[in-house]
């Protein structure tokens, strides 16, 4: 035995956090080599496309729907050609005159014919085939407000009040069906969001308290030397957060990959649609932020579960 | 009131104050579970500064008592005061500050086997917030005290066993507690280190820390003629040496080990060591100083 030790300089007495490099030693762990930052990698990955699949229907839906929330289409249904004709002049001059619609335009014969001639072939362009078929004179109306039913009935009672054989539609209405399956699509992205947060999260549960379990003498003897349950935690929460974020890192990697390829997949298709399902900026910045929300969930139960573990000791 | 069951009563200063204790048990009484008790009936009280052995058959409840000294365990009944403070209302959250005062070297020493000699020592200083450059010198004068300055950069499992319990006599004392807990620190050693660390810890002792010392080896009980005696048989306290029963006065005490007389060591100098100890080098700078890491973290 030789000198003393406790003649030594002064210490700081500063209540620094038992934190950083040191403090996470006291846990050693494989890191990369731990399922862990796979594990969160797989989970962040199919939650970005889950959201992301989820934000593109919604922007399809939100864009279709602002296209076509005014837009009417009124068709005149009339099998003797010069009737029919005269008939769609009247109409678009009563719909000018009226206050509540914005633009009047009648669909001209050549883009009709071009609509019918994946049915009825190339001959259709040959003549007027509102001649032989017959076909109704459509007259696309741009109203200065949404579509309402209400709108619909008092356009069809004017249109009515005139002539007859004329129907006025909503455009919206036509693609009802298809605004109904894109929200349940969206709901079910959200779900699968949900899941894949609750499975993210009972995996760091299951890690944490492997881990409390493997290292249980270590944190016992830092709970007799004084270590307090936030110090512990801590510990915990940096090891998690590191793995969490690797994980979080390589999750982003694939799943915008994922989607870049998906995306070009669809732009591949050249549908007037699909064009409306792209992301937006807002969209993009979401999808950065959830390998943080994963990480934030992460250290959340990583902590929960270390903190519930050493309330067990006194 | 502060009863025991023995009748003891705390013995009154020339002043009429109740001596300072550092620890207090009254009536109280330990089981597992919905086991028989393990410890029964205990009352007596810790002076501070004195050194006490525990001794004891296997299985008679130590270990026990032990837990409940350095706060590891809660008991079933009675009181527990430990610097002046209840311990069994005392909140959860307000125990690490206590810990902090309280050194313990287990039986099995628990050093953390991936952190080298220095890294077990500095644990108890990072726990308690001292800075990264504030670690080196005192770490390794406290490892160069007990012997093990070479061995600074070795894991416990190339240490051999006296080595090992010196790191983790080390650790527990470099945080400078109040009370240090050890329980058979010479269980696992050889007669020369044990004696060896029977030396260290009465140098802890003449510093004022109050040292209490499980063991069932009744040789060490003579290595420290100065020492109290507490016996447990199947979880009840004896006083063979009537320590607990009548505690030696503070004056009384002061003069035989001056050192240990005063009510706040912590802030007073050491004392000589004995003529019959065996020399151990204290140094020069071998005084009391401010313990580490008190505050809450």
């Amino acid at each position: 035995m030789s000198r003393s030790p406790f003649g030594g300089q002064k210490l700081a007495q500063d209540l620094a956090q038992f934190s950083g490099k040191r403090a996470a030693s006291l846990i050693p762990n494989a890191r990369i080599s731990g399922p862990i930052p796979w594990v969160i990698a797989i989970m962040i990955a199919l939650t970005i496309m889950a959201a992301a699949g989820a934000m593109a229907h919604s922007n399809l839906a939100s864009k279709a729907s602002a296209d076509l929330s005014g837009a009417v289409t009124v068709q005149v249904v009339e099998a003797d050609l010069d009737a029919r004709r005269q008939k769609a002049t009247a109409a678009v001059a009563m719909l000018e005159n009226d206050a509540a619609v914005a633009n009047v335009r009648q669909v001209p014969q050549d883009e009709l014919n071009a609509l019918l001639e994946p049915w009825l072939g190339s001959s259709v362009g040959s003549g007027d085939v509102g001649e032989t078929v017959p076909i109704p004179a459509l007259i696309d109306v741009e109203l200065e407000e949404a579509a309402t039913p209400e709108q619909i009935i008092r356009l069809q009672a004017m249109l009515d009040a005139k002539m007859q054989g004329l129907r006025v539609d909503a455009q919206s209405s036509w693609l009802q069906p298809v605004y109904s399956a894109l929200t349940s699509l969206q709901y079910l992205a959200l779900v699968l969001i949900v899941l894949l947060a609750i499975t993210s999260a009972a995996a760091v549960w299951l890690a944490a308290r492997s881990a409390f379990s493997a290292h249980s003498e270590t944190i016992e003897v830092v709970h007799h030397l004084g270590g307090t349950d936030e110090q512990i935690a801590r510990i915990f929460q940096r090891t998690v957060a590191k793995d969490a974020a690797m994980g979080g890192g390589i999750g982003l990697l694939m799943g915008v990959t994922g989607i870049l390829l998906i995306g070009n997949q669809f732009a591949a298709l050249d549908s007037g649609m699909v064009d409306g399902g792209g992301l937006s900026w807002f969209s993009w910045i979401v999808i950065l932020c959830i390998p943080l929300m994963g990480i934030g969930l992460a250290v959340l139960t990583a902590r929960s579960t270390v903190m519930r573990a050493l309330k067990r000791l006194l | 009131m502060w009863a025991d069951p023995i009748s003891y009563k705390p013995r009154m200063s020339d002043a009429g104050q109740t001596p300072d204790t550092i620890v207090s048990f009254d009536n109280v009484g330990l089981r597992y579970g919905t086991d028989t008790e393990v410890l029964r009936d205990l009352s007596f009280t810790l002076f501070p500064g004195s050194f006490y052995f525990l001794t004891g058959a296997s299985g008679a409840g130590k270990t026990s008592l032990l837990k409940l000294l350095y706060l590891a365990q809660r008991p079933s009944r009675g009181v527990v005061k430990m610097f002046d403070r209840d311990m069994i209302t005392m909140p959860r959250s307000d125990l690490p500050a206590f810990r902090r005062r309280i050194g313990v070297v287990f039986q099995d020493f628990r050093l953390v086997e991936h952190m080298n000699a220095f890294d077990n020592v500095a644990l108890p200083l990072r726990v308690a917030g001292v800075r990264e450059a504030d670690l080196k010198q005192p770490v390794t004068e406290m490892l160069s005290w007990v012997g093990l300055a070479h061995r600074i950069e070795a894991f416990p499992t190339t240490l051999s066993g006296g080595e090992q319990q010196r790191v983790a006599i080390a650790r527990a004392v470099i945080g400078r507690p109040d009370i240090l807990v050890a329980d058979e620190p010479t269980g696992n050693v050889d007669p020369e280190m044990a004696l060896k660390l029977m030396r260290m810890f009465e140098a802890l002792n003449r510093l004022g820390t109050t040292v209490v010392v499980a063991t069932h080896d009744v040789q060490l009980l003579k290595k420290v003629p100065e020492s109290l005696i507490m016996r447990l048989d199947k979880g009840k306290l004896s006083d063979p040496t009537g320590a607990l029963k009548y505690p030696p006065r503070n004056e009384r005490r002061s003069e035989k080990r001056p050192q240990k007389a005063a009510p706040k060591p912590r802030t007073k100098a050491a004392a000589p060591q004995d003529a019959d100890d065996e020399p151990i080098d204290l140094g020069p700078g071998f005084k009391p100083r401010k313990p580490f890491g008190r505050g809450k973290p």
